[in-house]
């Protein structure tokens, strides 16, 4: 992955830095962070809770609460808009027309006293200033769209009437309404069963190969990761520490952490007793941390690990990683 | 949830329930809070429609009966001046209900506005109005109103003014905490991640979220206005005689209760009937709105 400005990237963010200032001192959130978005592509953003995924979207879409938050310096390119400058009228514009946003829990992010309808008409009423009676007509065919049967009827439900998985598909329907460039999807099955799961997952996938929607896919989970996207990055205290494809990242992780992921998802038919953890917790954010986050847990780290910065440097063709004795050549 | 629904199967489907419609529901199985209503309604009915009714009128002096017992003439007797009580409560009630109805309102106005730009700005803007608020809070309410009587003058508009300016205070911390709690849900995210502006945010998805505690807590502020009123009342500083409001006739029959308990009883008893039914109505209705607490 190339780090300069990539023109041809859809969205673009580069060295984005986020920080809370909070009570006990400063909390370093995402530290350095770039990548790039193509035009159409399934990007996961894999993580454990606390590792940035989240805020470092949040603070691409301006939905960072400020204060305690801090976007301490860093750019964000859509098209010629630099989305963590632009004033909060052209982040209103760009917000539900060219990224649409799924949130996790589908329970809370539908407002319990409005019908549905008039939920799900919003962003068409504001971004596209059309008759209500043909708002309407698009947002009954928006719910068929994503599996809700006699969307006729349902459209005039409150969203308590509603299942978990039913509001998950409304959340959807009403995200891709106005047809964004972007969808981000935070964490969009984590509150939901399994079975439902794979629903939701299929429905974004076909509605994204129908709309030819780029999707930012932000998740804890490596098996949703393999079958939904195109380009996985793995978040580690708030860095990217391995980017790659998703078929070349789980044949051959080049980090220590990656790797140590993979061993931590368990086999159903395997028969060893315990499952593989690993050892050690996330690092303390509190404190800027030099060289390599992973380094006091990893079993390859040298001296060199914890003193010279970290970088995100390409091994193999579109896979780049942090580790520095991997771009050394010294594990394998 | 499953009860509700089992209860009013007569809903149809196709409309959706609201939570205000299950609120309706629930409100209607509340036998107490009906009650407070239809007395409420009853007991304004009576003193809106009553005075054009009444043969006699609030200030016609009848010394030939003076401070006479209930009779067939006058059902709740006649005060020292010969005046008809029955007729006196009905305008009084006027008067009562009214400066409640108009200071509730006048404090659902500027403490939802004020409570919601307070709550949603927050930060900075919102310490500095909360202190605002505390120190309007502060101010001994009796001295306040005889300031405001002293260089505007008495008049009814003030009465009703200066109520409404001490019952909003609550009213906006109310409704700012409500905010507050809101504004960090996740609809209210999702809303502004679909491109909503502020303003919209706050009069589509803040305001009718509010409602219901303001709904409950405005039943409440009617009785507590109208308390406030008998006190000014009372004091001397309310309605001026011949004119009359429930505190000024309470006063009138504190004065004379050992002689002439009538014109103490009569006042009294529609001023509390009034408080008790709007603060059954109050509970019932907090009961409706906010299902979980009233399974405590």
């Amino acid at each position: 992955m190339s780090l300069g400005n990539n023109k041809e990237a859809l969205l673009s963010v580069r060295n984005l830095n986020v920080r809370f200032h909070t009570r006990n001192g400063i909390v370093h959130a995402v530290n350095n962070l770039s990548f790039d978005l193509n035009k159409g592509e399934a990007l996961g953003i894999v993580g454990e809770s606390g590792s940035g995924k989240s805020v470092s979207c949040y603070s691409i879409m301006g939905l960072l609460p400020q204060p305690p938050g801090r976007i301490e310096s860093g750019e964000a390119w859509l098209g010629n808009v630099d989305l963590l400058k632009a004033s909060s009228k052209q982040l209103q514009s760009i917000r539900g027309k060219r990224i649409g946003m799924i949130f996790q829990d589908p329970m809370t992010s539908l407002n319990p006293y409005l019908r549905v309808s008039t939920q799900l008409i919003e962003p068409l009423l504001i971004h596209e200033r059309i008759p209500k009676k043909e708002a309407r007509k698009r947002a009954i065919q928006a719910l068929e769209e994503v599996g809700i049967h006699d969307a006729s009827k349902r459209i005039d439900y409150y969203p308590h009437e509603f299942s978990g998985g039913m509001r998950q598909r409304v959340m959807i329907a009403m995200a891709l309404i106005t047809e964004p460039e972007i969808l981000i999807a935070d964490e969009p099955t984590t509150a939901l069963d399994v079975t439902v799961q794979a629903q939701i997952l299929d429905i974004i996938q076909t509605r994204r190969e129908k709309l030819g929607t780029a999707v930012i896919f932000i998740t804890h989970d490596l098996a949703v990761v393999a079958g939904f996207c195109n380009r996985v990055n793995v978040m580690y205290a708030g860095r990217i520490i391995e980017s790659a494809p998703t078929e070349t990242l789980f044949r051959t992780p080049k980090h220590p952490y990656t790797r140590a992921l993979q061993q931590s998802i368990p086999a159903l038919h395997s028969k060893e007793s315990a499952l593989y953890t690993i050892p050690g917790s996330p690092p303390n954010l509190y404190q800027d941390i030099k060289g390599c986050p992973f380094a006091p847990r990893c079993e390859y780290a040298t001296d060199a690990c914890t003193t010279e910065s970290m970088v995100l440097e390409a091994v193999n063709k579109g896979q780049s990683t942090a580790c520095l004795r991997e771009q050394r050549g010294e594990l394998s | 949830m499953a009860k509700e629904i089992t209860s009013t199967a007569d809903l149809s489907l196709e409309s959706g329930t609201s939570l205000w419609r299950d609120a309706y529901y629930r409100l209607k199985q509340n036998k107490l809070a009906l009650f407070g209503l239809y007395v409420f309604v009853a007991i304004g009915l009576f003193s809106l429609i009553g005075p054009w009714i009444s043969p006699h009128t609030y200030d016609a002096q009848d010394l030939d009966l003076v401070s006479r017992p209930p009779s067939m003439e006058h059902w709740m007797g006649t005060d020292n001046l010969g005046r008809d009580v029955c007729t006196r409560i009905m305008y009084g009630g006027r008067i009562s209900i009214g400066v409640g109805l108009a200071a509730t309102l006048v404090s659902l106005v500027i403490g939802i506005l004020y409570g919601t730009v307070s709550g949603f700005a927050g930060g900075k803007t919102d310490t500095a109005m909360m202190r605002v608020v505390d120190i309007l809070y502060a101010l001994p309410f009796t001295v306040f109103v005889i300031i405001l009587m002293v260089v505007f003058g008495r008049n009814i508009v003030l009465l009703f003014v200066a109520i409404g300016a001490v019952e909003w205070l609550t009213m906006a911390r109310i409704v700012r905490g409500q905010v507050l709690s809101l504004r960090k849900l996740e609809f209210i995210e999702a809303a502004t991640a679909l491109g909503l502006s502020r303003t919209r945010i706050i009069l589509r998805h803040i305001i009718p979220s509010v409602l219901g505690p303001v709904i409950v807590y405005s039943t409440l502020t009617i009785p507590s206005a109208m308390l406030l009123e008998a006190v000014l009342s009372f004091l001397g500083l309310g309605v001026q005689p011949p004119m009359s409001s429930w505190g000024l006739l309470i006063k009138d029959g504190a004065e004379m209760m050992e002689v002439y308990p009538w014109l103490l009883i009569f006042p009294a008893l529609f001023f509390s009937t009034t408080l008790f039914s709007l603060n059954f109505l109050g509970d019932g209705l907090r009961d409706a709105l906010d299902p979980q607490s009233a399974n405590n």
